[in-house]
């Protein structure tokens, strides 16, 4: 099997350039991550993450065929040939496929992504209706690998102030949450032209999840509460 | 000694605005769709209209009121619209600040425009 991968170092090469490499594998079962693997051992100079090998902990998210996604939940029979890796888009390399995630966790904790409950603690713990729990599905299996925000051209041209599909799914995660009392701060600190508003409902974020969550769907509530209170 | 050639760009937000123009987007675009649908079929329904029927339609201060209620719609979408595009691809404040300014009086001077072309025939 053909790949072509992104390699860069910025430390000593000028430019990126894309690397052929050729796997006598058959595709079979195979998940891509264990065709990178192969090619590791074949060439241990390729940089990249991974951890889980199972898409839970979303190390080795990366762009397939032009399409974010993790390397580790992508059959290799799924792909067409050469299949070409490059790195997590508008993110700054780090080297070859590993990208700095900074700016994305930065804008992550600008949502203060945790729960504020100012009661005394309970003896047990805080509880919650069925009807409550339900609330969360969809929110809380975000696995912040960031394939979402990579996508997303908001992010792109305002990564410094857009928070991005991620960090907005996981704001609205803490303003569903039924525990959590600080729910009318939380849409202030959202409620800005950059922060909020960059969305225009371009979905890449929908498209590429691989997680198959929603995060359009999280920021029309957001910006339908915030109307809410308003009107 | 701080080197003070190295411009230091500080990223501020938190402008507290973006919901009403949010809403008022939407609002805008429905009544313009009512008004281009209520307007096609009226052209539909009428085929072969000259200028006197034209002239005999918009002569209906009812009309020429609808007509600038979609031009005011149209002009305050166009404003959001041209603003979001400027926020995004235009870097600089003061660079951004007089595009805003410029479409500003443009779009002002269209509405006087549009009054002057409504009740002018």
């Amino acid at each position: 099997m053909k790949f072509k991968i992104y390699r860069y170092n910025p430390e000593t090469d000028e430019q990126p350039r894309m690397q052929d490499y050729d796997l006598d594998i058959v595709a079979g079962e195979k998940m891509l991550l264990d065709a990178l693997l192969l090619i590791k051992e074949q060439d241990d100079s390729l940089s990249l993450r991974k951890s889980c090998r199972e898409g839970v902990c979303g190390s080795d998210a990366m762009n397939i065929n032009g399409r974010n996604g993790l390397a580790c939940v992508t059959q290799l029979s799924s792909l067409k040939e050469p299949i070409t890796l490059r790195p997590l888009p508008g993110l700054p390399v780090i080297r070859d496929l590993v990208v700095d995630m900074t700016q994305f966790f930065k804008q992550y904790n600008s949502v203060k992504p945790y729960l504020v409950n100012n009661d005394p603690p309970p003896e047990t713990e805080r509880l919650q209706s069925p009807a409550q729990r339900a609330e969360l599905d969809g929110l809380y299996e975000c696995i912040l690998c960031g394939c979402c925000t990579t996508a997303c051209p908001s992010f792109w041209w305002n990564p410094d102030k857009f928070v991005g599909p991620a960090g907005l799914l996981q704001a609205y995660r803490f303003i569903a949450d039924s525990r959590d009392q600080v729910t009318s701060e939380r849409l202030d600190n959202l409620e800005d032209p950059y922060r909020l508003f960059r969305c225009h409902t371009i979905m890449n974020c929908v498209d590429v999840c691989p997680k198959e969550l929603n995060p359009t769907e999280a920021i029309g509530k957001i910006k339908y509460m915030m109307m809410k209170r308003t009107v | 000694m701080v080197d003070r050639r190295e411009s230091v760009d500080r990223v501020v937000t938190g402008a507290h605005y973006g919901l009403r123009d949010w809403i008022v987007q939407r609002v805008t675009a429905v009544i313009m769709t009512i008004y281009i649908v209520l307007l096609t079929g009226y052209v539909l329904l009428h085929p072969n209209m000259g200028y006197a029927d034209w002239d005999a339609l918009f002569s209906h201060s009812i009309v020429r009121a609808f007509t600038l209620v979609f031009l005011l719609a149209m002009y305050y979408h166009a404003w959001i619209g041209v603003r979001e595009i400027v926020m995004d691809y235009v870097k600089s404040a003061p660079l951004r600040l007089s595009i805003y300014v410029l479409v500003i009086v443009s779009l002002v001077l269209y509405v006087i425009w549009a009054v002057q072309i409504l009740w002018g025939v």
